[in-house]
């Protein structure tokens, strides 16, 4: 007997549900997706007691087996579809203590699919806080099955239920509500129709969409001896199915649920008059969000740029120890700078479902919705919106992700098309070397201009959000079903082990997903870098070296080395008090030699660039940049930002043939380019026109492919680049324009 | 004709009879059934949305939806 048991969990949000899937899986676990769709799939194994396994899957959260959402739908085919691989054996129905009333009724739904059904009563440590007393045996009996108390918090019941779940050939699947009751001669024709079939799963067969059920639908349909009813009928039967289970459940709890609400106490009403305060309330979300911008932006620059550090180390010793050559290149500048490339965000990215995660296991997140709501309304948006665009600022992906949980489809697709104007982690880069590049030093008020026009851009980025998610709302002509209904948990402490899976996951979900992304096109943009096919190419070296013998060095090369050697020796004589004059002359001499090495190194590797296959597609790219202050090798940049903006910095970094990432190296290589006209390349008119057109052009493949999964169609992508490209190209090009 | 809401902070009525295809069926399983208790727990800080306490179910609604919910507004609290 080596079979694994097929155990499903289901129950209402916030019960939870993933609490106890943590405790009975432990680090066993999987996180995947649904095949097709995004909805997430938790699987794990656990063992059970006389050395049989259990394979959980957790599923996602629902009130009821009449769905409202995507998320929903997966728990229904799964439990209609008997030839699933992962169809249970046995359902555990999560509940939460305070809520059994409301839980019970998804209970006695899946009891009526014939599906042994255990329930699990979780947070039985508020029992006596909140003045409840439970008779468990009693209970047991009227709902026809076996209960197990359970505190995810203090670690109790967990044994009691894996023993109920080995148990599960002993439950009764007799179900809880008899389908007939609800309409008796129209379940009476469908019996008579498919004697064979159990009636409530044709019930939901019928009432419910999806996706699957749509042949087993057409049989139904062509069976002539019945009819179906319209939807008007179906709800009103709905109706009434509901108000038969309410009963049954409110008899079942008459006698054995207790609530003396004398000793019931509870702080969610005072925190509430607090945390949705009309003046506090705004306070303490604005507060929270400086907190997690600090995070995000300040705190995690340590790891981030220790993990830089390490890469840039990582790619020299790969240098230095392999033999030189094709392979050795790839891996070096290629590959190792791809994965850093990603590995980079990681910190950013943790921070931020740390939050996220926080504030949503503790509650507060459902109270954000309740107050943003009324705001974000006149701009076509929802309460619900609010989470997306936060997470926008880390990463479009999860953000577009989170849209899902907004029920109303018109809000939900303006969110998802304007979420990629949020300022998200990629941007800042970008931002950053241009800031440092145009905006002068200086202060305002105690705020450094150059901090200021970060902000700026930020504000920049959500007001572009905003007014677009207006113009969409009022040209959008997309009915929906405006229902917006949003639970307001009680306040609970953050489980670790909860928070600490959630950000594990997710960072781990952004590394492999976005990851192979950007480091496919670092070596596609690697290859057609070092890569050409004319003379100019292969013969670099011969003809920079010719040029050089004849012409000299350019004027590029001359200012770096005079640069570099005037701030050479000045330190020279900082830190060496009283050296002699001579040894400063022989020390600069070798210094120089050395400079005049590494120039012609610089500029046979630019003129390989500019005769590589890449650099061909530049110059051919050049006129269209042009009115936007740009040369070509910026052009190529901003081309490859196509696929993901953090290209940018990495493909100038290749460009300028700097040998490393070091931003300082590749900020001073950039600050001495000059333009045809003798003036720097990176000015403040094409260093604005540069920065708006990274806040508002929609450059990133993987948030295109990932709009395209939630919105279900290539129509809604496709116009979100057409109509974010153009606009970034006229601004960009209005801005240079007025400032050159 | 007395709504949801028409309720004041911290007052409570009882849910009457209404037609099927008014509300949501989401709705009816979060408890919103004929005569069952409604409370106004809190009024967002723009009037709108109102979170209500639904015979144990604490949820928040906007008030287009909560107009749809007809009910008897109990005077004295002090009777429950």
């Amino acid at each position: 007997m080596s079979k694994n048991i097929n155990v499903a969990l289901i129950g209402n949000p916030n019960t939870g549900k993933t609490s106890v899937f943590n405790q009975l899986t432990g680090l066993k676990q999987k996180v995947g997706n649904y095949p097709g769709i995004t909805v997430e799939k938790k699987e794990g194994i656990c063992k059970l007691p006389r050395g049989v396994k259990a394979h959980i899957l957790d599923l996602p959260g629902t009130y009821s087996l009449n769905t409202t959402s995507l998320d929903e739908s997966v728990a229904v085919e799964l439990l209609l579809n008997k030839n699933n691989k992962d169809y249970p054996d046995v359902a555990v129905v999560i509940s939460d203590v305070e809520n059994l009333k409301r839980n019970l009724l998804l209970f006695t739904q899946i009891k009526d699919l014939r599906i042994p059904t255990i329930l699990a009563i979780n947070m039985a440590d508020r029992m006596s806080r909140k003045g409840i007393t439970l008779d468990i045996a009693a209970l047991e009996e009227k709902l026809d099955t076996k209960i197990a108390l359970v505190s995810t918090r203090k670690g109790n019941g967990i044994d009691q239920l894996k023993q109920h779940i080995a148990d599960y050939k002993s439950l009764s699947t007799k179900p809880n509500l008899d389908t007939t009751r609800i309409a008796p001669v129209y379940f009476g024709g469908l019996q008579k129709a498919f004697p064979n079939e159990d009636l409530y799963k044709l019930w939901l067969v019928i009432t419910q969409d999806v996706n699957f059920m749509s042949i087993e639908k057409n049989r139904i349909e062509a069976a002539t001896s019945f009819s179906l009813k319209s939807k008007e009928e179906l709800k009103r039967l709905q109706h009434k199915e509901t108000v038969l289970r309410y009963q049954f459940i409110n008899n079942a709890l008459k006698e054995t649920y207790k609530v003396d609400f004398q000793n019931a106490k509870g702080f969610r009403g005072s925190i509430d008059k607090v945390l949705t305060h009309k003046v506090f309330g705004y306070l303490i979300f604005f507060a929270i969000l400086l907190l997690i911008f600090q995070a995000i932006f300040d705190w995690s620059s340590y790891p981030m740029d220790y993990i830089d550090e390490q890469f840039a180390a990582g790619s020299e010793w790969l240098k230095n120890t392999l033999p030189p050559g094709v392979l050795t290149d790839l891996l070096a500048e290629g590959i190792l700078a791809g994965i850093g490339g990603i590995v980079i965000f990681i910190p950013q990215i943790a921070f931020l479902f740390l939050f996220i995660s926080l504030l949503e296991e503790s509650g507060y997140m459902s109270r954000v919705v309740f107050l943003m709501d009324r705001l974000m309304r006149p701009f076509g948006l929802s309460g619900k919106s609010v989470v997306p665009l936060i997470s926008g600022t880390a990463c479009a992906i999860p953000a577009v992700m989170a849209t899902r949980t907004i029920e109303n489809w018109k809000e939900r697709l303006i969110t998802i098309l304007v979420t990629p104007f949020t300022t998200c982690s990629a941007r800042l880069p970008v931002y950053l070397i241009l800031i440092a590049l145009v905006i002068p030093e200086g202060s305002l008020l105690g705020l450094s201009y150059q901090a200021l026009t970060l902000m700026l851009l930020y504000l920049i980025g959500f007001g572009m959000a905003i007014f677009s998610a207006m113009v969409l709302n009022k040209i959008m002509r997309i009915k929906s079903r405006s229902l917006f209904l949003v639970e307001m948990p009680t306040y609970r402490i953050p489980l670790f082990k909860n928070v600490a899976y959630t950000v594990l996951e997710k960072t781990k979900s952004f590394v492999f997903g976005a990851g192979k992304i950007i480091l496919a096109i670092s070596i596609v943009l690697w290859f057609l870098g070092s890569n050409g096919f004319s003379d100019d190419f292969h013969d670099a070296e011969n003809i920079v070296n010719n040029r050089i013998e004849a012409q000299g060095l350019t004027t590029y090369s001359k200012n770096y080395i005079q640069n570099n050697i005037s701030d050479y020796t000045t330190g020279l004589t900082a830190e060496h008090e009283g050296i002699s004059q001579e040894a400063v002359q022989d020390s600069i001499q070798v210094r120089t030699a050395d400079l005049i090495e590494r120039a012609k190194a610089q500029e046979i590797a630019s003129h390989k660039l500019e005769h590589s296959y890449i650099g061909y597609a530049g110059k051919a790219f050049e006129p269209l940049v042009r009115p936007l202050g740009y040369d070509w090798k910026i052009g190529i940049a901003v081309l490859t930002s196509f696929a993901a903006r953090e290209v940018f910095v990495g493909t100038l970094a290749t460009i300028y043939s700097v040998g490393s990432d070091e931003e300082e190296t590749i900020k001073n290589r950039m600050a001495a380019e000059l333009s045809p006209s003798g003036k720097p390349l990176f000015n403040l008119a094409s260093g604005i026109s540069l920065m708006l057109f990274y806040a508002f052009a929609m450059q990133c493949m993987s948030t295109l492919a990932i709009v395209k999964r939630e919105t279900n169609s290539w129509k809604w992508p496709l116009l979100q680049l057409t109509f974010m490209s153009i606009f970034a190209y006229l601004t960009a090009m209005i801005a240079y324009q007025i400032l050159s | 004709m007395a709504t949801v809401a028409d309720l004041v902070h911290g007052q409570k009525g009882v849910i009457k009879e209404f037609s099927e295809h008014t509300l949501p069926i989401k709705l009816l399983e979060l408890g919103c059934l004929p005569g069952n208790i409604v409370e106004l727990v809190q009024v967002a800080p723009l009037k709108d949305p109102i979170y209500i306490n639904l015979s144990g179910s604490h949820i928040a609604i906007r008030r287009s939806l909560a107009r749809c919910i007809e009910l008897d507004i109990i005077e004295d609290t002090s009777a429950i």
